[in-house]
């Protein structure tokens, strides 16, 4: 049985097919996010080999900040609870998630059944964002893609203090004019990234295994940063965006199989 | 027919009529005060003082969706977006002195007290300055110590006796103890009358939408020393009581999940806020404003006392019971916290409060962040979010709690 779970961010729109809520057979993103073109190039790109058709899917479930514009679901589930789920699946032992998405930031805490407890979620600050690192590439003229390469090139991380996204970039640009290196000033970067969003899981009580896991969580500077302020080992997939979609994909099998129970037993 | 009027109509036409008579009082030269919500408005009632309270205006105007301009007013005048709400919108009305949504009498004299918030002070004082009125100090010190102490006690019964004698020499009227048992009577029926009807909240189903709970108290800060007040608060308790025998409620859809709503509401949305509770049939059976709220005493000292353990006045640990005895008292499965901006002291405790009242009590908790009264600190989107979750998280508890597996 082929599932789908759909997670559309504010800057990106991730799917990904799963076969009886077990396999990964399929997963797609978009660099563009709810509001554009995102969920509609999704589902073309995700059938465009037409080895699966769209009629093989039995069950979609979306999440995700745009979840609510994506009327073609069955279902939406919010995106906290599709993390913890898609984390589950692929880190069994994860007890502490940290999610740092495009505009949102959240620490969530599981159980051993990988049941949501509790959660905790940035304010209505964009700082320590996935949007906050943008900002800050293009004002150091860097890939965002390189800047947890960079960063591992820093001698001493430059102090970046404000937690504003405007004013941390005022000081980025006070250090670029003083002559500080770019892989100081990015190392600088993502320790004040890491400084802000640990406290949100400090906040619910570190408990191992801890997991990074949306689109910054593929910056190793982060991560490494992520693991200073809270002094813990964090383990990162290799397709960290997708874990809301594949979610959202086992949350779609446990529906279809309750409706296949439920029609057998009629 | 008063007796066949429903209650909550009963308490509109006296929130109108409170606005009302104060304008009326103004109109024929009597002397119109503005008084803090947690200030003794007995001490002003049995000299038949005419109040109004700043801080209700401005959550009415806020409800009313025309807090914005009165904000920006005050931040062109120099005062901090990082100041109260309540306080920028009053400082700019008294500046703009209209006000379409709600209209109030300029005062002639200030009544403050700074039980409930520090800030306060630092408003009422540029109040009385800049319109060169008198302002009458209550100091409430803050009780570190589980009960207000001996020493404390006089200290605020000395006040009261020196306002008293302060409001007789400028309003030129005359204090009656008699008067005053009278009204420390009334205000007692009505909190006795409140608490009858919050205390049926307990019941499963709620027999009201939670959120009707934040319309009607403001009877209990402009109104309560009035035996209309009690009237009205004692039907509010008799149909809630009736339709808690009747198994009805008010709330319009299926109760799934019974929360304890935390702070200040964000009045701006308050529509918003409760329609997307009610989609995931979430409603409010508690506040802190359902027992701590309404006060009973008898005699000044009982009632100084009263004043002195109001919420924020209290050290941490009563904080914390208080929360925790309506949470078990009213089923509560959830903690939904406003982190408003304007509320420092509220919100100075509010983290440590929930992480002691998630371990003693193992419910779920979730913040949203917000203002009582500044609309651009309120995001729609994040508040959705926020309460999906919080919505899945008390599913899980209670499907796990069902399958005997708890929650580790």
């Amino acid at each position: 049985m082929y599932t789908l779970g759909i997670d559309i961010g504010s800057t990106s729109s991730k799917a990904v097919i799963m076969r009886d809520g077990k396999t990964i057979v399929r997963k797609v993103l978009v660099t563009v996010g709810t509001g554009t073109s995102g969920p509609a190039q999704l589902i073309e790109k995700l059938f465009e080999d037409q080895e699966i058709q769209l009629s093989d899917i039995q069950k979609t479930i979306v999440t995700g900040y745009g979840r609510t514009s994506f009327k073609e679901a069955d279902k939406q589930i919010s995106e906290l609870s599709c993390h913890a789920r898609g984390v589950h699946f692929l880190f069994p032992s994860a007890r502490t998630v940290i999610d740092i998405g495009g505009q949102d930031a959240k620490a969530l805490k599981l159980n051993s059944r990988g049941m949501l407890l509790n959660f905790s979620m940035n304010d209505k600050c964009a700082a320590g964002t996935g949007r906050f690192l943008d900002v800050m590439a293009r004002v150091l003229e860097t890939n965002i893609e390189d800047m947890g390469s960079l960063s591992e090139q820093a001698q001493a991380a430059a102090t970046i203090s404000s937690v504003c996204t405007v004013f941390a970039e005022s000081e980025v640009i006070s250090h670029l004019s003083k002559g500080t290196g770019t892989a100081n000033i990015i190392a600088g970067i993502h320790r004040s990234v890491a400084q802000r969003v640990s406290m949100l899981a400090v906040k619910l009580g570190i408990e191992n295994d801890v997991v990074m896991t949306g689109g910054v969580a593929q910056n190793s500077g982060v991560v490494k940063a992520m693991e200073e302020a809270i002094k813990t080992r964090i383990k990162v997939s290799d397709y960290p965006q997708y874990t809301g979609a594949i979610g959202a994909a086992i949350y779609a099998f446990d529906e279809a199989e309750k409706e296949m129970t439920k029609r057998c037993s009629l | 027919m008063t007796d066949e009027k429903k209650a909550s109509e009963m308490i509109k036409e006296l929130m109108d009529k409170h606005y009302e008579d104060a304008l009326e009082a103004k109109k024929k030269g009597e002397l119109v005060g503005w008084a803090a919500s947690n200030f003794p408005q007995e001490l002003a009632e049995c000299m038949d003082l005419a109040l109004v309270y700043p801080e209700n205006h401005a959550a009415a105007v806020s409800a009313k969706k025309a807090s914005l301009p009165f904000l920006e007013y005050a931040e062109g005048q120099g005062y901090s977006t990082d100041i109260c709400s309540y306080a920028r919108i009053n400082l700019a009305f008294k500046d703009i002195k209209e006000c379409e949504a709600l209209q109030i009498p300029m005062p002639d004299y200030l009544l403050c007290a700074n039980n409930i918030c520090d800030l306060m002070v630092k408003w009422y004082e540029n109040l009385a300055v800049e319109l060169n009125i008198p302002l009458f100090m209550l100091d409430i010190p803050y009780n570190t110590e589980p009960a207000v102490t001996p020493a404390r006690l006089e200290y605020i019964k000395e006040q009261f006796r020196m306002i008293i004698k302060q409001l007789e020499d400028f309003t030129g009227k005359k204090f009656s103890e008699e008067r005053f048992k009278e009204v420390m009577e009334i205000s007692s029926a009505s909190g006795r009358a409140w608490k009858r009807a919050m205390s049926t909240l307990m019941a499963t189903p709620s027999p009201m939408n939670g959120f009707e709970m934040f319309t009607y108290m403001g009877i209990l800060v402009c109104n309560k020393g009035r035996k209309e007040t009690t009237v009205a608060l004692n039907k509010l308790a008799d149909e809630l009581e009736e339709r808690v025998k009747n198994g009805e409620t008010s709330y319009k859809a299926e109760e799934k999940h019974r929360i304890l709503s935390e702070g200040i509401a964000c009045w701006p949305f308050l529509g918003h806020n409760m329609k997307t509770l009610m989609q995931y049939g979430i409603n409010v059976v508690g506040a802190i404003y359902c027992d701590a709220f309404a006060k009973v005493y008898s005699n000044l000292d009982e009632m100084a006392i009263a004043y002195a353990e109001v919420p924020n006045c209290v050290n941490l640990e009563r904080e914390v019971a208080s929360r925790v005895k309506i949470i078990k008292d009213h089923n509560v499965e959830g903690m939904l916290i406003h982190s408003n901006r304007s509320c420092k002291k509220w919100d100075g405790f509010m983290y440590e409060m929930e992480r002691r009242i998630a371990q003693e009590t193992g419910i779920a908790t979730a913040y949203f962040d917000g203002d009582q009264s500044d609309p651009r600190l309120f995001s729609k989107a994040q508040y959705e979010t926020r309460i999906q979750s919080f919505y899945e998280v008390m599913e899980q508890k209670k499907a796990a709690a069902a399958a005997g597996e708890g929650t580790r």
